[in-house]
């Protein structure tokens, strides 16, 4: 088992070598990780939207953002710019607390979930007991932000998308559920670092997805519902709510919409990383690298190395399912709202749950 | 007893809303998702084109009607000039027919592509949109070297075409046919069998067979409801008679059927085109004005035959005192001229049938009790193009 550095004493270490007392350093601390997590949500955003338009520019034979900063990588940052600065307007006769405080409570959220996201052992904010279980209680508070944003604007597709928006996220909150219930089956525990460290046993081939593979599938689809891109966007369907619950918003809380969903669609990539492809866990184990090659795995060094490794592994595998879920956007037509409303209740939820109940009665069968 | 029944909701759709095909107006009752009722709102593109027509010559009249049907653009120029033409007895010159034809068939695959990437963003999928446009500009470069405009082309004269095809013009529409159709094959791979797209299309918006003729439905709206009724092959007119091509068309009455006629539709018409180019009277490869200048005033290419440039019809033609009803098959249907002369320069009533006007009825009867993302698609499917249905 490798050892990383303990990064909460080093870093009250250099406060204390400051001269300030450590009471400071330990409240700074507080402050430190939630800050870097949320500027790292931040940076990831733009970098998906710049990707977002990359690939779609690829997939449809355009060029895509060329002149914003090279290959066009600070467009993002233009947009963002322009949001900000552009004016924030409340419709008359919309209803201004639900209308401002909507686009909030949808972001928050997202943000939250973020602080049980392992990019290595102990590059967590917080290791939580109920783990996994604190995502998809908080994400449920999402649709309720749709919600009011829809019925806040006093507009007619704005209400219709805020409705769809609480319609699909209940029918696919619960297969999600319910495949998260069986990894949690699985690994005995619902923290999200004991998840990963038991698919990173035997490598590539204890990871979760040969085991799941329903379960996989189940929850990459409804974590795509749950994302509202394409083939399940209904609730923004640009052709027939026109913009759906965000219609009437402009600058700034527009651009908490757009954020919101670009960060939720990192953090279910995320997810699903750490549910089913083995979190920061390379297809080889690392210490069966370090070993072969005779490196000494509990030097400082090394440990910073490995550290740096498990959060560019987890990233990527983060990346391929974004990418992935980018694809899928600029290919797939859009289904309508029956048949979605159909394939989560009678489909998604009857497969994960039986995948539920094979996963317990083979593992009541084998322990 | 828990009271659940709301009441329903009107939504007024358009005239600016993603997905109403320019300035359309939908009156949409819904309860929840489903339609109970739509009333389309039409005359936001009214521009009085009938009444216009009224104090203009033929020539005159020309380039105002490419802004009824702007994306099938050939076939409104076609009409306007075969309603005289018709009228007064005057006959075309073989080639210049010839021409027509190439000219409308691919004005028609023009129409037909503009039709397949909104239908697909109706339906959600944006990509397509992107992949028709690659295909319409070669269609439009075509138009372009050869009548001078990409859209509002006045090309069609009274008794002919404005001008002969450049060198070399037919050597490249013949290579833009060979692209063209692996382009086609491209589409049907993405599309034709995908899942969802199926799932919205297949039984959306189904017309039987009598539904569709009791509505006065025309083009693939009525081809897809398993009726071989192309006027090309009905009328004969120019020369489409010559060519060895069949009507395309599909028994469901779906959206899907349509859809599929109008993908066959533009194999039919690189059929059409190849064949047309290689038959074409005078030599494929020559500029005959050139040779007829050439040879001066014996020349043969002074026979009738030849005499296809446009402008020797006198351009105050009279319009005989007579009346009759012209019409060809677009790619939205059945677009027709009712003209009324009375022996002078400009037509006492000029009555334009529009296909998507009369297409567009079926609509109401079509999205009650569907759901709400169903209007898209079935308004899709009716192919529908504002400025010529407000004209």
């Amino acid at each position: 088992m490798l050892q990383v550095l303990d990064l909460r004493q080093s870093f009250l270490t250099i406060i204390e070598t400051l001269g300030l007392p450590s009471s400071t350093g330990i409240l700074l601390w507080a402050v430190f990780p939630i800050l870097a997590f949320v500027i790292s949500a931040f940076l990831g955003v733009l970098v998906v939207v710049w990707l977002e338009r990359k690939i779609s520019a690829g997939v449809q034979q355009r060029i895509g953002p060329e002149y914003a900063g090279p290959l066009g990588f600070l467009q993002p940052v233009a947009d963002g710019v322009k949001l900000l600065v552009k004016e924030d307007i409340i419709p008359a006769k919309s209803d201004s607390i639900l209308f401002t405080l909507g686009p909030a409570i949808v972001v928050i959220p997202v943000f939250l979930a973020y602080t049980i996201v392992p990019f290595g052992e102990h590059l967590i904010v917080a290791n939580l007991q109920i783990g996994i279980f604190f995502w998809i209680a908080i994400s449920s508070v999402a649709p309720i932000g749709l919600f009011m944003a829809g019925y806040g604007s006093n507009n007619k597709y704005s209400f219709l998308g805020g409705l769809r928006a609480v319609a699909q996220s209940i029918s696919y909150e619960l297969p999600l559920a319910l495949c998260v219930l069986a990894i949690c089956l699985l690994s005995d525990d619902l923290s999200t670092i004991s998840i990963v460290e038991k698919q990173n046993t035997f490598g590539l081939l204890s990871w979760n997805f040969w085991k799941q593979p329903v379960g996989f599938l189940a929850f990459l689809i409804s974590a795509l519902a749950e994302c509202e891109r394409l083939p399940f966007d209904l609730p923004e369907a640009e052709e027939e709510l026109v913009a759906g619950y965000q219609t009437e918003y402009t600058g700034m809380k527009f651009a908490l919409f757009y954020v919101g969903s670009y960060v939720n669609l990192i953090l279910s990539s995320l997810f699903v990383t750490i549910l089913y492809l083995g979190g920061w866990g390379l297809p080889i184990p690392i210490e069966v690298i370090f070993s072969t090659l005779n490196i000494p795995a509990n030097l400082p060094q090394i440990q910073l190395l490995a550290a740096f490794i498990g959060i560019l592994v987890t990233l990527f595998k983060t990346f391929l399912l974004v990418f992935l879920a980018i694809l899928t956007r600029w290919t797939l037509p859009r289904v309508r709202i029956d048949q979605l409303l159909d394939l989560g209740w009678k489909f998604l939820l009857p497969i994960s749950l039986g995948n539920l109940l094979l996963t317990s009665s083979l593992k009541l069968l084998f322990s | 007893m828990l009271e659940t029944k709301t009441d329903p909701m009107v939504v007024s759709m358009g005239p600016h809303h993603p997905s109403m095909h320019g300035v359309l107006r939908l009156i949409v009752t819904l309860d929840g998702e489903n339609v109970i009722d739509c009333e389309p709102v039409l005359g936001y593109l009214h521009r009085g084109m009938e009444k216009i027509a009224e104090n203009r010559s033929v020539v005159q009249y020309l380039p105002y009607v490419t802004r009824w049907d702007y994306l099938a653009t050939m076939f409104t120029e076609a009409i306007t000039v075969n309603a005289p033409e018709k009228l007064a007895n005057i006959e075309v010159p073989k080639r210049a027919s010839y021409i027509r034809m190439v000219m409308l068939e691919l004005s028609r695959i023009a129409s037909h592509l503009l039709w397949l990437g909104p239908f697909m963003a109706d339906i959600g999928a944006q990509t397509p949109f992107f992949y028709i446009f690659r295909e319409r500009e070669m269609v439009y470069d075509l138009f372009e070297s050869a009548t001078g405009m990409r859209m509002m082309h006045n090309y069609f004269r009274v008794g002919g075409v404005a001008t002969d095809l450049p060198y070399g013009w037919v050597e490249k529409a013949l290579q833009f046919c060979d692209y063209f159709e692996t382009k086609v094959d491209e589409y049907e791979q993405l599309i034709t069998r995908n899942p969802i797209f199926l799932k919205r299309v297949k039984g959306i918006g189904t017309i039987s067979r009598s539904e569709a003729i009791s509505w006065g439905l025309s083009g693939p709206m009525l081809r897809g409801s398993s009726i071989a009724w192309d006027l090309r092959k009905l009328d004969q007119y120019e020369s489409y008679g010559d060519l060895d091509w069949s009507i395309a068309y599909e028994s469901s009455g779906d959206c899907l059927a349509r859809y599929l006629v109008r993908i066959t539709e533009m194999r039919e018409s690189t059929k059409i085109i190849r064949q047309a180019l290689q038959m074409i009277p005078g030599g494929p490869y020559e500029n005959l004005e050139a040779r007829r200048l050439y040879y001066g005033k014996t020349s043969s290419w002074n026979d009738f035959d030849y005499q296809y440039i446009g402008k020797k019809p006198s351009p105050t033609l009279k319009i005989p005192n007579n009346e009759h009803y012209v019409r060809v098959e677009a790619p939205k249907g059945e677009l027709g001229v009712y003209l009324l002369g009375n022996d002078n320069l400009f037509p006492w009533r000029f009555k334009i049938r529009a296909p998507g006007f009369i297409n567009l009825q079926i609509l109401p009867y079509l999205v009650q009790g569907m759901k709400l993302a169903d209007i898209m698609t079935i308004l899709g499917s009716v192919d529908l193009i504002m400025g010529e249905c407000d004209r």
